[in-house]
């Protein structure tokens, strides 16, 4: 006879997929963030104004590799036009298109596992009742908030989405606020990665991989 | 009730829905079998499909414009190849008045057009933003003529379906019909109320709202109408491993 599964199928498949996924998306997004890496607030931003944040996380850190500004208008001492004179480290090109495979392989199982989710009961018997406090709450939390956070954000750095939905520009604030937005949904979501797998070795590893790959 | 998809139903179609841009008609760009271009190209396919094709990108007001970093060539007369460099800089010299902009192709009447007959046509003057792939963006105010009524002065056909463009600087791009014909598809020959200045392209760009600021080539020479697809071979975006579709 059978043993019971610990995790449904669905639960197991789709947790495997969406690793794989947010490891690549994780990867590729640091990669990307390297070739430019400022966060702004607001519509647009770039290196002759002021960013909120800089990251020290490529040479393009502070490169400075500008020449001489040119002002724009004779009546404003901003804006201005200023000509790069840096050869600056850029690895977008597959970056950005590893990033977006990894999206489009989440779509199929990110949106069954919703939806079966909730028709089947799942989070409520699970998020709701069946953990602890705490880890039903960070679980609702990373499925409801982060997740569709990181993915909204991601859509309104699009200038062909946000032109069919502009609203997504509302929402955020702009673009630049929500690629700034985007980058720390990706820190908490990295911070529940890290918890999430001490948790699973704190509570004995080998048992926990078992219940999530064979089911048993 | 329980929906029963068989594994079998599964991997085969999904194999045929990635087969099917992998293998598609001569309207996609090709893949070379990579994954990465499949994956640009099903976004390109959703992105047709899903959105609706004549939507507008936000336009802002003067008070939005923003300072504007020139990035790769920003200055076609101190670069490249001795000759197309002097070229260039015996142009500007002249205000621009021996340049011509070369439209030929799948077009009835295949012409040249100079500055001032650009400027006879009608304008458009937009302000927007430019998003750079590389993560940063800039608002500015882009006078010039849209791109669909320069093809429709030189008798675009109807087999027409991309549209090649070549520039000073030795780089290629193309753009499909939609593209071209949108009505914020324009080839600016100003900037923030002057003429465009030499690091964003002058005489004449590309202003591709819709897609990422790489694909708005800037110091452009020649247009080329084809009906199938065909991004300027080596000058091209594919073969320097960067998307075609930007619309991200």
């Amino acid at each position: 006879m059978r043993r019971m599964s610990r995790h449904p199928v669905w639960v197991r498949v789709s947790h495997w997929i969406t690793t794989a996924c947010v490891v690549t998306l994780a990867y590729t997004g640091v990669v990307i963030l390297m070739a430019h890496p400022r966060l702004y607030w607001g519509e647009a931003g770039n290196d002759l104004t002021p960013a909120l944040i800089e990251l020290p996380i490529s040479r393009n850190y502070k490169h400075g590799g500008f020449d001489a500004p040119v002002r724009f208008f004779e009546d404003r001492a901003t804006p201005v036009s200023a000509s790069r004179t840096y050869n600056i480290f850029n690895k977008n090109g597959w970056g950005r298109s590893l990033h977006f495979l990894a999206a489009w392989c989440l779509v199929v199982p990110g949106v069954a596992y919703v939806v079966a989710g909730i028709v089947g009961g799942h989070f409520r018997r699970r998020f709701f009742s069946g953990y602890g406090r705490l880890q039903g709450l960070t679980y609702t939390l990373v499925v409801f908030v982060a997740a569709p956070l990181i993915v909204l954000t991601g859509l309104a750095m699009s200038p062909a989405i946000t032109a069919a939905f502009p609203f997504l520009l509302r929402v955020f604030g702009g673009q630049q606020s929500a690629r700034t937005i985007h980058f720390f949904a990706f820190l908490a979501l990295s911070l529940f990665v890290v918890g999430h797998v001490v948790m699973v070795v704190r509570s004995g590893v080998v048992q926990q991989l078992r219940a999530m790959t064979i089911g048993e | 009730m329980k929906l029963k998809v068989t594994r079998r139903q599964a991997i085969a179609a999904g194999l045929a829905s990635v087969g099917g841009v992998a293998l598609g008609p001569k309207s996609l760009p090709p893949t070379y079998g990579s994954l990465l271009r499949m994956a640009d190209n099903l976004t390109y396919v959703a992105h047709r499909a899903l959105l609706p094709q004549e939507a507008l990108v936000k336009e802002y007001s003067e008070k939005d414009i923003t300072s504007f970093p020139a990035i790769g060539t920003t200055d076609p007369g101190a670069s490249g190849p001795p000759e197309r460099a002097r070229d260039y800089s015996r142009m500007r010299s002249g205000a621009f008045a021996d340049w011509r902009l070369s439209v030929e192709g799948l077009v009835a009447r295949p012409r040249t057009f100079s500055l001032a007959e650009l400027k006879a046509l009608p304008s458009r003057r937009q302000i927007t933003r430019h998003s750079c792939e590389e993560g940063w963006s800039a608002i500015a105010e882009w006078t010039g003529v849209p791109l669909g009524a320069v093809l429709e002065a030189a008798g675009i056909l109807p087999a027409a379906t991309f549209v090649v463009l070549y520039s000073y600087d030795d780089y290629a791009n193309s753009i499909d019909m939609l593209d071209a014909f949108h009505p914020q598809t324009i080839l600016a020959y100003g900037m923030n109320g002057r003429e465009l200045p030499v690091p964003h392209g002058a005489p004449l760009r590309l202003r591709l709202e819709r897609q990422l600021g790489y694909k708005g080539l800037k110091y452009l020479q020649r247009l080329v109408v084809t009906n199938e697809f065909d991004d300027g071979g080596q000058k091209g975006d594919l073969a320097n491993g960067w998307s075609w579709y930007t619309g991200i």
